[in-house]
């Protein structure tokens, strides 16, 4: 491996470096986060009275800084790398790329500073307020052309399929932003949604299910697909598949927003269409799950030797567990049970501890010795004890998001003969409390985990370079 | 033209689409060149290191 990038083209690694380096730091950051808000759902005076530090403040920073800072840097980060290596050129502008990494930077900063005083544009996923979202708007845009630049100029013919959906997510995630956050700016740090009533609410179900879809699913399956093969040794199981697995998710994704407005004054066929498009969903999630993890197929002894790999496989399985869970929720029914419970909440962090953050971990391991010149990772046990701290942090959390949502559900739909209501929501409340806490343990387990990949990133960018990389030069500085 | 016949059009076209994605994806004379798209992952180290691949199985 690390003889093959001397006479490689002269691929444009050191932005790959910053965003690697950064997925781990805003990886540590925005988990923390996640930890002190949940602490703060049972412990609540570990908001310590300081306006800055209380729970509605702070989660939508915890939102915005797992899946923009940690998934955004980690798209960043392997979108250039891969469509490098596959259109084996160099990335269509150096100054664009510097200029797509400091934006980010600057875009994620600003979010941490207006989120906790309090401005917000009040859309979940999209909180942040107009400046930030044309500075946004900028950095994505010069992100797509160099992208694409790239896929033009490439040396290869075929485009491989992991850059089809890193395309994808690219320009969904542009028309998705774009629609959602028009607004009526009355100040410099306040707006108003340009769309009024249900019509609002489908619009940002529409952008928030397919920042899921595009941003969460369509980008990291461009991940797996380069680095599942990579790290197995061996292409995807069936190429085939993969491009009936591309074509099938994102037509059939951007249909499924309304399942999280179910039962309210969306118009009745709306929410039974979205129901109907997430159900069907299930069939391309599927298919790509199996084509991830049957590329193992024949060589499953790797499973035993390999922590990066097993990270990569078993996000996979996380994969297929939520988008098995997701249609269900989305039927009508099931939803009357989960809606508004815990049950969400754990759905979304199986899907987000599991699937999202596994892939992006397996990746940087896999990347950050060949970034940094050196043969294997400063310590492979290290990353197996994280995979380990991952795996029991994220099943602790879900296990207890599903029984205290479940719990929720039945407690609020229960009622008396006289119909009145069985149990107040306080009462809710405190049957989940121990579930807070079993949560907050696994969550725990996740930051560990992720500290020491941040020791073990370090240990290995430090570490006297055994091969000579040319392009070495800013190896520890980002 | 009414909603629903628009939405039935839409529904059509998009099902011809899918078949023809699907034909695309398996008829034999694509296989060739989707082996050698599969095999990109790996085309950009091949280049200098023949030797080395044979040993890693």
């Amino acid at each position: 491996m690390s003889e093959a990038t001397q006479v490689q083209p002269d691929y444009n690694y050191k932005v790959v470096r910053q965003f690697t380096v950064m997925t781990v730091i805003w990886g540590i950051v925005g988990m923390s986060i996640g930890l002190l808000i949940a602490t703060q759902l049972f412990a609540p005076a570990l908001n310590f009275d300081i306006p800055y530090l209380t729970y509605s403040r702070l989660r939508p920073l915890h939102t915005n800084s797992v899946i923009f800072a940690f998934g955004g840097c980690a798209l960043f980060a392997t979108s250039y790398y891969v469509v490098q290596r596959t259109s084996q050129v160099r990335l269509f502008s150096d100054k664009l790329a510097a200029f797509t990494f400091w934006g980010w930077q600057a875009v994620i900063v600003l979010a941490a500073i207006t989120l906790p005083l309090g401005m917000t544009s009040s859309k979940e996923y999209a909180e942040l307020e107009w400046p930030i979202d044309i500075l946004i708007t900028l950095v994505w845009v010069a992100y797509i052309i160099n992208f694409f630049g790239t896929m033009i100029i490439r040396k290869t013919s075929h485009i491989y399929v992991a850059n089809w959906f890193f395309g994808a997510f690219m320009l969904t995630v542009a028309v998705l932003h774009i629609g959602n956050s028009m607004a009526i700016p009355v100040s410099f740090t306040k707006s108003y949604s340009l769309y009024a009533g249900a019509v609002d609410a489908m619009m940002q179900w529409w952008y928030g299910h397919n920042a899921v879809g595009f941003f969460l699913t369509a980008g990291f399956l461009g991940m797996m697909y380069y680095f599942v093969p990579k790290q197995a040794g061996r292409p995807v199981y069936s190429y085939r598949l993969s491009i009936i697995h591309f074509w099938a998710l994102i037509s059939l994704y951007i249909w499924a927003g309304p399942h999280h407005l179910h039962y309210t004054a969306l118009p009745d066929w709306t929410q039974s269409l979205g129901m109907v498009m997430s159900i069907i969903l299930f069939v391309p999630s599927w298919g790509g799950m199996i084509n991830g993890i049957m590329t193992l197929s024949g060589a499953w002894h790797k499973l035993r030797t390999d922590p990066v790999l097993r990270f990569l496989i078993v996000s996979l399985s996380f994969y297929g567990m939520s988008t098995f869970e997701g249609p269900m929720m989305a039927i009508k029914t099931v939803n009357a049970l989960s809606h508004y419970t815990d049950w969400t909440i754990g759905h979304v962090h199986s899907g987000a501890l599991g699937w999202v953050a596994m892939v992006s971990i397996g990746s940087v391991y896999h990347l950050v010795p060949i970034l940094f010149g050196q043969p294997k990772m400063y310590s492979t046990s290290l990353v197996n004890v994280h995979f380990w701290l991952a795996t029991i942090g994220v099943v602790l959390y879900i296990v207890a998001m599903w029984m205290s949502g479940v719990l929720q559900g039945l407690m609020w739909r229960a009622v008396n003969a006289d119909g009145t209501l069985t149990y107040s929501f306080v009462e809710s409340l405190e049957a989940s409390k121990p579930f807070y806490v079993l949560r907050a343990i696994g969550g725990a387990f996740v930051v560990a985990g992720m500290l020491i990949m941040a020791f073990n990133c370090y240990k290995t960018i430090r570490a006297p370079k055994t091969a000579d990389v040319k392009t070495s030069s800013v190896a520890a500085t980002a | 033209m009414d909603q629903g016949i628009i939405g039935s059009i839409f529904t059509v076209i998009v099902f011809v689409a899918f078949i023809g994605v699907v034909y695309w994806a398996f008829t034999s004379r694509n296989k060739e060149r989707f082996d050698e798209a599969a095999n990109l992952v790996f085309a950009d180290e091949e280049k200098d290191q023949t030797n080395k691949k044979n040993q890693e199985s």
